[in-house]
């Protein structure tokens, strides 16, 4: 395959980081020391001299027809090399992860505010601004669909007993955004009685606000054409392969054609599994010849990728007196505002997860994701999984309440453990530690009271309360999440990896595809070689397309998959290099191991330069985790999942009662990781989630207000600061999946799940207020 | 785009006098943020950071003369004691990179109805100094803020400094924000006792199209506090409550993305209420000799 004529500033380089340390160390990243000193460069630096700028042309309107589209006046400015519309597309018109359904470029009808219209190349990033802005769109303005639920034509609640909500007559709320309907799934589960009773009975409504990855480097890559009419795509991503065969797919080309570079990536949380620029950079270099490069800023990015899906939820928990849980049904509805993204992934997670790590026989859940005018939602850390943990965990505590029994007793009495069914039929064939989680959360010493200064007061330095209104509250919940992708999904990576001798000293490359985002997957790679290996130099190549797909950096998965992956490719290295050693010695394959850059056995060390002179050798290979299966439609049974993440917290906060202003004052979690490969990561993924998870309880959410988001801005896109996010304890527990690599567990999701509900519910002890929708707002406590 | 940097305040008043379509930048906090978002382009930059009488500040005829370029760091770090309100509102600005740049200068100039200065300046009835080639003229800063984002700040005319008179009694100031640092104010109170001219000084923030004092509310307190200024005798809490009333009903604030009219009212009165009672009890426990420079 052709390399890129010329190579961008600012693409990545190998990576060959610090040497040594193998699994379960704090080996360092090989980024690391670049990121700390300013150096790592991220896809918004990337530079050609003679390159263009794109820009994107987006619909003020969440809903209307396009009349007419005059690019005229935009062509005209000097400095424009290019404007294009759909008309434009020279292959399919829409893509989409799961359904192709989102235009390139829209086509007569806009279904969001800032769907992208059009597009413009100009030698000045100022200048592609000002053209777009000259481009004449004549709309015809639609009333949004804004509500999920009456999007689906459902009366609001009344259908919990039935099996198929009824749907009233179309209306205006209800008007059809696609061909086939508003609804995007539905996903069932049954188990038991149909029709269960229990001695005790709690019924709520919950609501989940739209929360944002907020990622800090905004969506950026730059296209570079190339000689044999392809295109070379530098991109900021999650999963360079989907981009690849959507990027194909759009501009008719084959995958040859369609290479692309992992750049810089500045954090994901999901926002990055769907396109952002990456086909609107091809089409523009394609079309000027040029090297077109795309960057949005802060604004823009709030509406060139998904969200989290805002989601409204009724549950009802049935128990004995005794807390035993009898039954739960639950009815909820994610808004996946106006494409598919993955929503019927989400639903898929929401509802086969959606009563949390507990027991329970009989069971009814209906999940539905429904199309609005609202912004796209899509993949987001803990998909799916953070919105019914509010709802299901806020119900513990609320049947706790009814029984007049401890919250923690009653999940404890209630909890999922190994050999336990889920709500599908799955067996839990590995440890689900639940009740430990919390016992060890119950055990752990509770923070001081806050100390006399305003640093630690709700409200800090803004001098609000010194110690007047102030409550404490404590809570806990737990969670639980799939780990890789599910339902009968091909789930696999590919690892390329070569082993050879480089002056005198072994050096391992790994190549991948798996998209490094900042979570140190990189380190893993490294990692996993040096301890197959044997060897302490491991060069992590670019992460590109010219290795088979490692599958997406999402779900947790890729320490797992692409770690699976990389270890087997790894394991064929070392046979080869044994056979070749076996060989030279004489000795029989089953008695040599390597390690420490020599091939070892009784009495022997043979150093790798001996056994491979100039000679590399390298394996490629795809490694699956065992296969999951699609669950029954009507029943939702089923073997959908590979692996369970398991995390609890307990949140201790003080609360302004008379203000509504909240301090968490401490945050602790234990979780499972299975085995920490790299246990310092494994504490910053915990304090990552945890973090976010806080921010979705109390501050961060995207206002959308008939269909138009009122928030496009860190200034009021609120995310938690140093002053926000407490000090933590965390106690990781390693209980070895024996179906995984190494017995690991994936980290990244599970504690972004549990937080957020503990903090609600300590918010909830402090205030004895209900509280049924996140995030929690001063004028919910205060009823203003 | 131009970019013009006089080292002399004769000369940045040429400088603003020549080219009416030039953008003053101090800070740039506010400034750089609205050219980010492409609200802002303009044709010439008078950048005012190398004018050095605009970074200092000194004592000056019974008052603080305070630079218009001056950083809310040295607002905390030296001010801390002369202007305690002030440098009260200057800590709770954003985080300390905006600190370190952001000036009380921009701040007014800006307007903004949420900026956090205004309130504590105007419950020390300051008085802002401006300057054009025309003159020098200063304007008591209640009557400053003319509408949403505007002053009485003429178009050839920079700020040079503020006025504040360093306190005769105790100040406070509290801002409500939805998170505990870096945010816009959803509404903020300052408070300044006067015992030397048994007076009371207060300053509401972002709860009305400007920045403004809750004059009744001042009245009645004053009144109330007649005969408790000499003997230094305990606060009625209901006096402290009807305080806090008194100044939310003279809010005038509006629903937006930040928060609701209704809770920027309560918060109001429940901000007064407490900080009269702390600024009464720091007054009751101060010695009767105030240090006062
Ligand atoms: C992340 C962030 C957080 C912030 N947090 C807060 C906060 O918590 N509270 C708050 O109140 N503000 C906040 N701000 C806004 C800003 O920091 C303040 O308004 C600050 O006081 C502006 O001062 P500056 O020197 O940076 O002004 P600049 O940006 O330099 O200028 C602001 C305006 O003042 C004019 N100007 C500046 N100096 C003069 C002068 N001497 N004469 C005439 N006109 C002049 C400029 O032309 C411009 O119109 C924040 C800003 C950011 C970016």
């Amino acid at each position: 395959m052709s390399a890129p004529a010329r190579t961008p500033a600012g693409a990545p380089g190998h990576l060959t980081g610090p040497a040594g340390g193998g699994i379960g160390t704090d080996a360092q990243r090989p980024d690391g020391t670049l990121k700390v000193r300013g150096e790592f460069a991220y896809g918004s630096d990337l530079w050609m001299e003679d390159m263009l700028w794109g820009v994107t042309l987006r619909s003020p309107h969440p809903y209307a027809r396009i009349r007419s589209i005059d690019v005229g006046p935009a062509l005209a400015v000097p400095g424009v090399h290019a404007v294009l519309t759909s008309d434009d597309v020279p292959g399919a018109k829409a893509y989409g992860l799961e359904l192709a359904d989102q235009p390139v470029l829209a086509v007569d009808v806009v279904r969001y505010q800032g769907e992208p219209v059009a597009l413009v190349a100009a030698d000045h990033p100022e200048t592609a601004r000002a053209a777009a802005a000259r481009i004449v769109v004549d709309y015809e303005v639609w009333e949004p669909v804004t509500d999920a639920i009456a999007a689906l034509g459902h009366p609001r609640w009344n259908a919990v007993h039935e099996d198929d909500a009824e749907v009233t007559e179309l209306s205006r709320e209800s008007a059809h955004l696609h061909p086939e309907g508003n609804l995007v799934r539905h996903l069932k589960v049954r188990t038991g009685d149909p029709s269960p009773t229990a001695d005790v009975v709690v019924v709520n409504t919950y609501e989940v606000g739209m929360q944002d990855q907020a990622f800090l480097g905004p969506e950026s890559g730059l296209a570079v054409p190339a000689e044999d009419g392809g295109v070379e795509l530098y991109v900021a991503t999650q999963w360079l392969h989907v981009d690849q065969r959507q990027i194909c797919s759009a501009l008719g080309l084959p995958p040859e054609q369609v290479r692309l570079t992992l750049a810089g990536v500045g954090g994901a949380f999901g926002g990055r599994e769907d396109l952002s620029m990456h086909v609107h950079a091809c089409l523009l270099a394609l079309r000027t010849g040029r090297p077109v490069k795309m960057s949005y800023n802060r604004e823009e990015s709030f509406f060139g990728h998904v969200h989290r899906h805002p989601a409204t939820m009724r549950y009802e928990h049935g128990a004995t007196r005794d807390g035993d849980l009898v039954y739960v049904k639950a009815e909820i509805y994610f808004d996946g505002g106006a494409y598919a993204s993955s929503t019927p992934a989400v639903v898929g997670n929401g509802g086969t997860m959606g009563i949390g790590p507990y027991v329970v026989p009989n069971v009814h859940v209906d999940c539905y994701g429904a199309y609005t005018n609202n912004p796209p939602c899509g993949a987001m850390r803990g998909f799916g999984s953070v919105q019914t943990a509010f709802a299901y965990e806020s119900q513990m505590d609320a049947l706790a309440a009814a029984l007049g029994m401890d919250p923690v007793e009653l999940r404890c009495r209630n909890a999922m453990e190994q050999g336990s069914t889920a709500i599908t039929g799955q067996v839990i064939d590995s440890p689900a530690p639940v009740v430990e989680l919390l016992r060890r959360l119950e055990a752990m010493p509770m923070p001081d009271a806050a100390p006399d200064d305003l640093r630690h007061m709700p409200g800090g330095v803004s001098n609000t309360t010194h110690g007047e209104g102030v409550r404490r509250g404590v809570g806990y919940a737990v969670s639980y999440k799939n780990v890789a992708f599910s339902e009968g999904f091909d789930d696999y990576s590919t690892a390329r990896v070569r082993l050879e001798v480089v002056g005198g000293e072994p050096v391992a490359t790994v190549h991948t595809a798996a998209a490094e985002v900042g979570q140190g997957l990189v380190t893993v790679e490294q990692q996993i070689a040096r301890t197959e290996l044997g060897v302490d130099r491991v060069v992590v190549h670019p992460k590109d397309t010219q290795v088979g797909s490692a599958g997406s950096t999402s779900a947790s998965r890729q320490t797992y998959v692409t770690g699976g992956a990389v270890k087997a490719a790894c394991e064929a290295v070392r046979g080869q290099v044994l056979a070749r050693a076996a060989e030279l010695t004489g000795r029989p394959v089953g008695e040599l191991r390597l390690f420490d850059g020599a091939v070892v056995g009784e009495g022997l060390e043979l150093p790798l330069a001996e056994v491979l002179g100039d000679d590399a050798v390298e394996e490629t290979l795809e490694w699956r985790h065992r296969p999951t299966e699609a669950i029954d439609p009507e029943t939702g049974q089923g073997f959908a999942h590979v692996q369970y993440a398991f995390s609890a917290h307990r949140a201790v906060v003080d609360v302004d009662t008379e203000l509504g202003l909240v301090k968490v004052v401490e945050m602790a979690c234990t979780q499972d990781v299975g085995k920490a490969i790299n246990p310092q990561a494994v504490i910053g993924q915990i304090q990552g989630g945890t973090a976010q998870g806080l921010g979705l309880a109390v501050m961060e959410e995207i206002l959308i207000r008939d269909g138009k988001v009122q928030n496009p801005s860190f200034t009021d896109y609120l995310i938690p600061t140093i002053l926000d996010m407490p000090p933590m304890r965390i106690e990781v527990l390693e209980y070895a999946d024996p179906h995984a690599p190494y017995g690991l567990r994936g980290v990244g999701e599970a504690p972004n799940i549990s937080s957020g509900p503990a903090v609600l519910a300590a918010i909830r002890q402090a205030t004895g207020l209900p509280l049924t929708r996140v995030p929690v707002r001063p004028e919910h406590l205060t009823g203003t | 785009m131009r970019f013009l940097q006089p080292t002399t305040w004769a000369e940045a008043l040429e400088a603003r006098a020549a080219h009416p379509e030039a953008v003053a930048i101090a800070g740039g906090t506010d400034v750089m943020v609205a050219v980010n978002f492409g609200r802002l382009r303009p044709p010439v930059l008078l950048d005012l950071t190398r004018v050095a009488e605009l970074q200092e500040w000194a004592p000056d005829d019974g008052a603080v003369r305070l630079g218009a370029g001056v950083p809310y760091a040295r607002v905390i770090t030296e001010l801390g004691d002369r202007l305690p309100g002030l440098a009260m509102a200057a800590r709770t600005i954003g985080s300390p990179q905006i600190r370190n740049r952001g000036t009380v200068g921009g701040n007014l100039a800006t307007a903004s109805p949420a900026g956090d200065a205004h309130p504590a300046l105007l419950a020390a009835d300051a008085e802002v100094e401006v300057a054009s080639v025309r003159g020098t003229r200063r304007i008591p800063v209640t009557d400053f803020y003319t509408g949403v984002k505007r002053s009485a700040l003429a178009p050839d005319e920079l700020i040079a400094a503020v006025r504040i008179t360093p306190p005769s009694g105790p100040q406070q100031y509290s801002k409500i924000g939805t998170r505990n640092a870096m945010v816009i104010a959803v509404a903020a109170f300052g408070l300044a006792l006067h015992p030397d001219r048994g007076a009371v000084g207060t300053g509401i923030g972002s709860a009305a199209p400007t920045p403004r004092r809750a004059t009744a509310a001042e009245e009645f307190l004053a009144g109330e506090l007649a005969g408790l200024w000499e003997s230094r005798g305990e606060l009625p809490a209901a006096t402290a409550t009807r305080f806090g009333e008194l100044v939310a009903e003279a809010s005038a604030p509006i629903d937006d993305v930040r928060g609701t009219a209704a809770y920027r009212v309560h918060a109001l009165s429940v901000m007064a209420r407490r900080a009269l009672t702390w600024a009464w009890a720091e007054y009751r426990t101060a010695k009767e000799s105030r240090p006062c420079d």
